[in-house]
């Protein structure tokens, strides 16, 4: 088990039993655990629904949709059963909180899809794990089991005539897009991960057609906490509509990185300098991705901002899955901006040609750029490749891979330019291998 | 309908709301290019081609890209489809296509009609950009009717949805994902689907191509074509016929809205290489050897001056070429080339269609009923095209949950998630397991008496005057009143059956349901299948059966046979076949593949197959349809009714005399028979419209194709019979939708270019879908229920009752001579159940004795736990068994033992 990290800044609300064994489900009952999803049953959907939206919890999925108002939009009435979905595909680079949750505290994801299944009137709840976190799965099954052997999942739940609730566990192949919501479904349905299309939304056909509420593992994991000490409490933790913590994975060039639960609106480069314990080696920094790959970059001048969805929405990034990943003075951006692009390519489910050939086209001229055969039209069609996707693919994918992109170019533009004068590699012949890279 | 203003470019057009953007611009003419989206499997919004800008309101200026096929036509939209930013999007996306494209055309089959062409031209997209290498595939063997060549692809995933979502397939499918999707089987293999040639034409590029065509290639501007209709069942789905250099390359849909749609079966598609198979008769014979034309209407004419004539038509000949053959043996010697239980079953279908008051639905109803039953049939094997449209019918049922969600009917895969696994009512009743079972709400496998009893029980479940079935166990009772409920709570309720079982209870049973269903107010179809091509237009003919034309033979001095396009050993066993050739001195045949009828005859004429002929079918709907000859009669080859109209003349019968050609014909046909009083609407007459060509306009070589024989232009064949002239030159004027040979308009070369022939994207050709019915319900309430209701089957110890086991390939007789379809036959085998296969020592892959009548066989046995107990199977229509006709008894015995005495009869 990796070492956890902390600092007195941190607000432990999701990650107070980190550490203290709960993943053992009589730690987890000793440290409140079970407390929430009872209360929830004795006031009712209604009561847990309200309580959601006054802490102003929004997803930590990447969208930050308000979670309350999410679920309220499910049916009362539905002909198909509904469906609580945890999405714990955590796939985005830079992004590793979900992972210690499960690892941790297993219960809350547990308790937080009861408590999602009461709101919305569903019997049945999935935990999906990406494929690669296999290894977590056995940690995750042991608490369902442990749970259902208390009684506490399965019929009458807590001994409540009537009040039945399953989960069951599943683990995706290892493909980025499945943890897209829609394509996640498919996937556990047992097709190929491909997306849907919105609209309908989830809430009214989602897993196997019937209405569904998806959220993130730190969503759900942080349901039973608001429940705890009450919207209004959670609410004011954050900054103005950005209720409660997050857990923010620092990675990359810092002293300190690690996993970090920290009040939404907290400065960027406080948990930088301070938090994470500033650049490693006291070197320069360069630039930061903000929230997972697929935001734009951060220069060094651009990180006095709050970490909070509307703050970094306006400083032309995003607050995304919270991965922040911290690039010093000796990073190459042409170098990063291929390996991010390397990324998405290679997860492009295929669906859409903007998307699919848009970038394969772009890893390809990155490549070759970055090997020395590059030439001046390609800073200007690596644009138009990235502006021909925003926004205009089946799926955010598309513009997952085009944001950084274009932000790289925005922001370094001289330095692909300089790039281009410092590495020409001059060959009469060049094979294909070298021009197009390891392509696939 | 509601129309709905929307603003294309800023000018208001009126549209369906009920469509989506794309749907809507391609019926109004718009070039909007796409590739994902097909009017048959709706929106998916995969392939980003057919974005337009949409604008809020008058005022904005800035506008959104979005996808035309995912969004609703709504009242007041407002888009752009020429605005500058979308179409460099829409270029972007070809650009992106082509990146991995191989660019081939010269050398890719599908070039000349390949929907890639015509959409990137269409863009605009002319200069390559992207610089890199292109990824490769390996292709694969799928089996000798499509041909597979990946590189090509655009990822669309069209084959898929068509395959699996729409088809029903399940060894077709998507691999890997990024860029190096791949479309193929798990592993090299024959595809399994029975309308896998379908991928042929919804596949947009040459990724998916008809193998056939392979061996004799020609492009689509090369060819000579024709509109025809498929003779390989009898759901006479149209088709498009091609020739070059004289011979027949290729057949392809022919788009009918009522018919066929956009899709065909592999035998419909690939049985057209019967008409170049080793078998065909291309020269009269006399007495077995070849002789001129002269020689041989010499000889007919002498043959007809020594006495009298009867003639037995055929199902698989046109009504012209049928009439011919009644006029010049009189109609009372004019014999329906039908088995007589055939026969029999078949009047009965018509009498129920003609008499009652269900009526015959088009297959497009037939894919818009809401709750099916079908009694008897195995209609993948029959009817395919009608299972293909079933396959859509269970869907309507729950669609109308997405419905309720305001989810729109064209947005496919919102409403496949939706649905889910939810199908709408379909029952099937069968002797043995069909395909279309995987769909069906609950299935019934009995023998023919149990299913015909099923359904008397169905009836008088839904209304209690219908006779009651005496006996019934209650699981049937508990069936039958399901079934009951689900057709009666329909909007459309559908029953099918035929005449596959051979059983008139079968055919009785589901006329008694339609009935009752019309009798307690319900709208009701019935839809019959017909065993050929031509069965209902000949029964409609009244002719009696072949026993009567033994009888004839033997009652009265009758000195010849004439047989047309009909091999008399398929029809009797060969013993009856026997006695009636013996009958008479001179037996004169008109057919196009040599066979044991053609072998016997005296004469023999050849016959023009659907591709040297002009006629008209009969579908099983009742829908009279025309087709029309493709290949240049330069050849002795010609219709069966010239040939005789010839021959009478010659011989100075004056009854034909007033022919001179097609329209001549229809109208006495109409004339004198009044069932065909609609035939001469069919199409139009010659005199009517002006010429239409054969050939497109960029058809080449014309001047050279025959220079090494001479290099004197020969003047081209005239067409007596039709306004289709075998040149390039048409006249003005619309070509009525009877008419049209081939589709094409400028831009589009594929056979998408048929949005531009139909009065709205998939929906009727304009001017109206081709064909006449010539058979409607009864008004008047004179029908009666039918009350004799066959006994429970009891199986007979030491014996089977043996059924026909039908094969697409392989059954039917035609199409088992084109050269893809023959590597695609079963061997002949015997179906036993295993749990009665011990009884006579019988294991899977083994042999078996077999005993029928008085004949011995040795066979394969096949296991199959569907069979019904004191039920064997026999593939229907294989040789040598074709003659028998089933349903019989026979006894089994393993090979190496003797029949019992008591066995021998
Ligand atoms: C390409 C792509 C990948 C995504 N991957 C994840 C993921 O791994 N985990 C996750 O929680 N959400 C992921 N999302 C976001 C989900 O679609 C969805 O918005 C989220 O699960 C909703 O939960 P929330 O409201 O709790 O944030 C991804 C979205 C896209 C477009
Ligand atoms: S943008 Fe298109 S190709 Fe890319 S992942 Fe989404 S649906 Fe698939
Ligand atoms: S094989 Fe043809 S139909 Fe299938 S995805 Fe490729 S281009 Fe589309
Ligand atoms: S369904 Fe029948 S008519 Fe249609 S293509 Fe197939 S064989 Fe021909
Ligand atoms: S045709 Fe509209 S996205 Fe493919």
């Amino acid at each position: 088990m990796p070492t956890l990290v902390s600092h007195p800044d941190e607000v432990k609300i999701i990650s107070r039993r980190f550490g203290a064994g709960a993943a053992d489900i009589e730690k987890y009952l000793e440290l409140d655990g079970y407390k929430a999803v009872q209360m929830a049953i004795e006031k009712g959907a209604e009561w847990v629904i309200n309580e959601m939206k006054i802490s102003g919890l929004r997803g930590r999925g990447g969208a930050g949709f308000p979670t309350g108002l999410k679920w309220s939009f499910v049916p009362k009435q539905s002909e198909k059963p509904k469906y609580v979905l945890v999405n714990g595909d955590e796939s985005e680079p830079g992004t590793c909180k979900d992972h210690v949750i499960f690892l941790h505290d297993p219960h809350s994801v547990i308790e937080g899809t009861m408590i999602a299944g009461l709101a919305i009137g569903a019997k049945m709840g999935f935990i999906y794990l990406r494929g690669e976190y296999r290894y977590l799965l056995k940690v995750v099954e042991k608490a369902v089991a442990d749970a259902y052997a208390k009684g506490f999942l399965g019929k009458n739940i807590f001994g409540k005539e009537g009040v039945d609730f399953d989960i069951v566990t599943q683990t995706g192949a290892g493909a980025y897009e499945v943890g897209e919501e829609s394509a996640l479904m498919e996937s556990l349905e047992g097709k190929r991960g491909v997306p849907r299309i919105k609209p309908p939304f989830p809430a009214v056909v989602g897993l196997y057609g019937g209405p569904t509420v998806i959220n993130n593992a730190e969503t759900i994991a942080s349901a039973p906490h608001i429940l705890l000490m009450g919207g209004e409490a959670y609410a004011k933790v954050g900054s103005e509509r950005n209720g409660g913590t997050r857990l923010f994975g620092i990675s990359g060039h810092v002293e300190r990185p690690g996993v970090y639960e920290l009040p939404m609106g907290y400065n960027l480069k406080k948990a930088i300098y301070e938090v994470a314990g500033g650049v490693k080696g006291g070197r320069k920094l360069k630039a930061v991705v903000p929230g997972g790959s697929s935001c734009p970059v951060l220069k060094a001048d651009e990180l006095d901002v709050g970490l909070d969805f509307d703050q970094m929405g306006k400083a032309g990034t995003m607050l995304g899955s919270g991965g922040i990943v911290v690039l010093d003075e000796t990073v190459s951006i042409v170098e990063f901006a291929l390996r991010t692009i390397k990324f998405y390519q290679h997860e492009s489910c295929g669906w859409c040609i903007p998307c699919r050939e848009g970038t394969d086209w772009l890893k390809k001229t990155l490549t070759r750029f970055y090997n020395g055969y590059g030439n001046k039209k390609d800073i200007a069609n690596i644009q138009y490749l990235a502006e021909n996707m925003m926004g205009r693919t089946f799926c955010p994918l598309g513009d997952a891979a085009a944001m950084p992109t274009l932000g790289f170019i925005k922001k370094f533009r001289e330095e692909f330019e300089e790039y281009l004068e410092g590495h020409r590699t001059e060959k009469a012949l060049i094979t294909t291998e070298e021009m197009i890279g390891a392509a696939h | 309908m509601t129309v709905a203003t929307i603003f294309i470019d800023n000018a208001p057009r009126e549209v369906n709301p009920k469509q989506n953007l794309l749907h809507v611009c391609l019926s109004l003419g718009y070039d909007l290019p796409y590739f994902c989206w097909h009017p048959a499997l709706g929106s998916v919004g995969a392939c980003r081609q057919c974005a337009v800008k949409q604008f809020r309101n008058e005022q904005d200026a800035t506008g959104k890209i979005v996808m035309a096929c995912m969004t609703p036509a709504a009242e007041g939209t407002r888009i752009s489809i020429a605005d500058p930013e979308v179409v460099a999007f829409r270029a972007g996306v070809i650009q992106g296509l082509m990146q991995n494209h191989p660019h081939d055309c010269p050398v890719c089959d599908e070039g000349g009609e390949c929907h890639l062409q015509d959409m990137t031209v269409m863009t605009g997209h002319r200069q390559r950009v992207y610089s890199f290498g292109k990824r490769t595939f390996r292709n694969q063997y799928l089996g000798p009717l499509v041909n597979h060549e990946m590189n090509r692809c655009i990822q669309c995933q069209r084959c898929v949805r068509f395959y699996r979502e729409y088809a029903g397939g399940h060894d077709l499918n998507a691999f890997h994902l990024r860029d190096s999707i791949f479309y193929g089987r798990h592993e090299d293999g024959v595809l399994e689907s029975e309308f896998s040639g379908n991928l042929v034409e919804i596949c947009p590029t040459g990724v998916f191509t008809d193998a056939t065509l392979k061996h004799h290639y020609s492009r689509k501007w090369d060819l000579q074509m024709a509109p025809s209709i498929c003779v390989h069942c009898g759901l006479g789905c149209n088709i498009t016929a091609g020739e070059r250099y004289g011979t027949l390359r290729r057949v392809v849909n022919r788009y009918n809205h009522e018919v066929n749609g956009y899709f065909l079966c592999d035998r419909g598609r690939f049985g057209y290489e019967f008409v170049e198979s080793s078998l065909r008769i291309r020269h009269p014979l006399v007495d077995g050897k070849p002789a001129t034309r002269s020689e041989a209407l010499e000889r007919f004419g002498a043959v007809l001056r020594k006495g009298a004539v009867i003639g037995v038509g055929s199902p698989r000949a046109s009504l012209e070429s049928n009439f011919a053959l009644r006029a010049l043996a009189g109609p009372d010697h004019f014999f329906a080339g039908v088995p007589d239980e055939e026969s029999r079953l078949i009047s009965a279908m018509v009498r129920i269609l003609r008499d009652g008051p269900a009526r015959s639905p088009s297959l497009d109803e037939v894919e818009h009923s809401d709750a099916v039953f079908v009694l008897g049939e195995d209609l993948t094997n029959v009817a395919p095209i009608m299972a293909l449209r079933l396959r859509q019918s269970v869907r309507q049922a729950p669609m109308r949950l997405a419905a309720g969600l305001h989810i729109p009917e064209w947005l496919d895969h919102a409403v496949r998630e939706t649905v889910q696994d939810a199908k709408g009512p379909l029952f099937i009743a069968s002797p043995y397991a069909t395909k279309l079972d995987d769909i069906a709400t609950a299935t019934y496998h009995a023998s023919p008496d149990d299913l015909a009893r099923l359904g008397f029980a169905i009836a008088h479940a839904i209304d209690a005057t219908a006779p009651e079935v005496i006996a019934l166990s209650p699981e049937l009772e508990t069936m039958a009143a399901k079934i009951a409920a689900a057709l009666r709570g329909a909007q459309h309720p559908l029953v099918v059956a035929g005449a596959s079982c051979r059983n008139r209870g079968v055919i009785e049973a589901a006329g008694q349901i339609a009935w009752a269903l019309c009798k307690v107010g319900s709208p009701a179809s019935l839809s019959f299948t017909m065993p050929e091509c031509n069965s209902f237009g000949l029964a409609l003919m009244e002719a009696p059966p072949l026993s009567e034309a033994l009888r004839t033979v033997r009652s009265e001095p009758v000195s010849t046979l004439i047989v047309l396009e009909n091999d008399l050993f398929r029809r009797a066993p060969a013993n009856e076949v026997t006695s009636l050739l013996r009958g008479v001195q001179h037996l004169i045949v008109l057919d196009h593949l040599g066979n044991p009828t053609t072998d016997a005859a005296e004469l023999v004429l050849p016959a023009g197959t659907f591709a040297e002929s002009d006629g008209t079918l009969v579908n099983n709907e009742g829908r009279a349809q025309r087709f029309f000859q493709v290949l240049n009669p330069s050849t002795d080859v010609q219709e069966s009714w010239r040939w005789l109209h010839e021959v009478s003349v010659a011989a100075g019968s004056k009854s034909m005399e007033r022919w001179e050609d097609l329209d001549d014909l229809t109208a006495t046909i109409a004339k004198e028979i009044a069932a065909f009083g609609a035939l001469p609407k069919v199409a139009p007459p010659r005199s009517a419209v002006g010429k239409i060509a054969r050939e497109p306009s960029r058809y080449s070589g014309r001047t050279a194709m025959l220079a090494n024989i001479s290099v004197h232009e020969p003047r081209p064949p005239q067409d007596p019979d039709s306004s289709l002239a075998f040149s390039m030159e048409s006249g003005p004027g619309p070509v009525p939708s009877s008419l049209i040979p081939f589709f094409w308009a400028p831009g589009w070369n594929s056979v998408q270019a048929v949005n531009k022939f139909q009065s709205e994207i998939g929906g009727a050709l304009r001017g109206g879908d081709p064909g006449v019915r010539l058979i409607e319900p009864s008004r008047e309430s004179v029908w009666q229920y039918f009350s004799a209701i066959p006994p429970a089957f009891k199986s007979r110890s030491g014996e089977w009752l043996l059924i026909p086991v039908f094969h697409i390939f392989g059954s039917e007789e035609l199409s088992r001579h084109a050269q893809g379809i023959s590597q695609l036959l079963p061997r002949p085998y015997l179906a036993l159940n295993p749990a009665e296969a011990s009884l006579v020592g019988a294991k899977a892959g083994g042999r078996i004795k077999i005993l029928i009548e008085d004949s011995q066989f040795e066979l394969e046995i096949m296991l199959r736990a569907d069979l019904p107990r004191g039920v064997a199977g026999l593939p229907a229509g294989l040789p040598p068994f074709d003659g028998i006709q089933l349903p019989l008894f026979c006894k089994l015995a393993s090979v190496g033992t003797e029949f019992s005495a008591r066995g021998v009869l």
